[in-house]
């Protein structure tokens, strides 16, 4: 199935400069519908707001962390099957297996390139 | 007196200075009660007992030696004006380094909207150099984030400073910082999980976690 290139997508960091970037790569493989948030708080808000088809979110940021936002995003009926990449500078093994057990669907190390971004967005959404 | 009510009675001593001081007993207290104990020991002193004073002795001049050589160091100064200065440093790097990265991202953004009515040749070279940048501009998210480890590291310092000078009788002021929540069990599990970017020599691959995450579906 194609993927619909329309999707809405959130963004979740407390960098305002990543955010950009992150919206500007996404932007650059044809994804335009894109929102953004600040912490897990504040995405989580907008999560149960409007529908999003994928997050992207960091996980370190207060006052809710990426891997919390991630939690209670796996532990609510209607978010729950919503993919979730996790996009951070926590590079350690323990992180990866923490992340994997509550439920995330890819992984991707800061800092990253535009041709990781794509393959790991194509990983969780298909060929586009 | 034996060698072993001596070490009660001044196990003992010490212990109601701690109690009635909140916290370590300062030198001339330590020094007192040595005193105290060794009057009440004349005539009665044995080879082993006297070692004892002397080892007691070594160790209570030690302890003052100590103090002097931190009081030296001004550690008041580091913890009033070198911490709170290099805090304030770092954060102004953090500051500087967001405003240039927001700077050369909003020209390229600038630059790949002139892409579009270029040739599709010069219209993707251009949008190649644009992502490189957008790449590059991670730094900024990686760069303060390491010096947020830092500053965490500088108030580790001015909490054992802090520490030091309350144990050796040093002029500290009384800190006005109110205690930190103590947070839940799993936050705090949670929280163990917050390394930051590691060093390049330490850092794991995006090749090595996809390996890892592979083996863990």
């Amino acid at each position: 199935m194609a993927v619909d290139m329309n999707m809405p997508i959130l963004i979740v960091d407390d960098y305002k400069t990543m955010l950009r970037i992150i919206r500007n790569l996404l932007k650059q493989l044809g994804f335009d519908n894109v929102d953004e948030a600040s912490d897990g708080s504040a995405a989580l808000v907008k999560l149960r707001e409007k529908n999003f088809a994928l997050i992207i979110s960091d996980w370190n940021m207060e006052p809710m962390t990426g891997l919390q936002l991630l939690k209670e995003v796996r532990a609510d009926v209607k978010l729950k099957e919503t993919p979730f990449i996790m996009v951070t500078a926590e590079s350690k093994s323990e992180n990866v297996v923490a992340a994997r057990a509550a439920g995330v669907s890819n992984y991707i190390v800061k800092p990253f390139n535009a041709a990781t971004l794509k393959l790991k967005l194509q990983g969780v959404l298909g060929n586009f | 007196m034996d060698q072993g009510e001596v070490v009660r009675e001044l196990a003992s001593a010490l212990d109601v200075l701690t109690k009635r001081g909140g916290g370590l007993p300062d030198v001339s207290s330590i020094t007192e009660v040595v005193d105290g104990i060794m009057r009440t020991m004349d005539g009665d002193l044995a080879a082993g007992n006297l070692k004892l004073y002397a080892e007691v002795e070594s160790l209570a001049s030690y302890i003052a030696e100590a103090r002097s050589e931190i009081a030296a160091l001004r550690p008041e100064e580091i913890r009033e004006q070198h911490v709170p200065t290099a805090n304030d440093e770092l954060d102004a790097i953090i500051d500087a380094t967001e405003q240039a990265t927001n700077g050369i991202l909003e020209a390229a953004e600038k630059i790949e909207a002139v892409a579009a009515g270029l040739t599709p040749e010069a219209a993707e070279a251009l949008t190649d150099a644009v992502t490189k940048i957008y790449e590059s501009c991670n730094f900024q998210d990686i760069t303060g984030q390491r010096i947020t480890k830092v500053v965490n590291a500088l108030k580790h310092i001015e909490t054992k400073v802090d520490r030091l000078m309350a144990a050796f009788g040093a002029s500290a002021p009384a800190r006005t910082d109110k205690p930190l929540a103590q947070p839940a069990a799993d936050e705090d599990a949670d929280k163990a999980l917050l390394n930051g970017p590691q060093l390049p020599q330490e850092a794991t691959t995006q090749d090595d976690i996809d390996r890892l995450f592979a083996g863990l579906k």
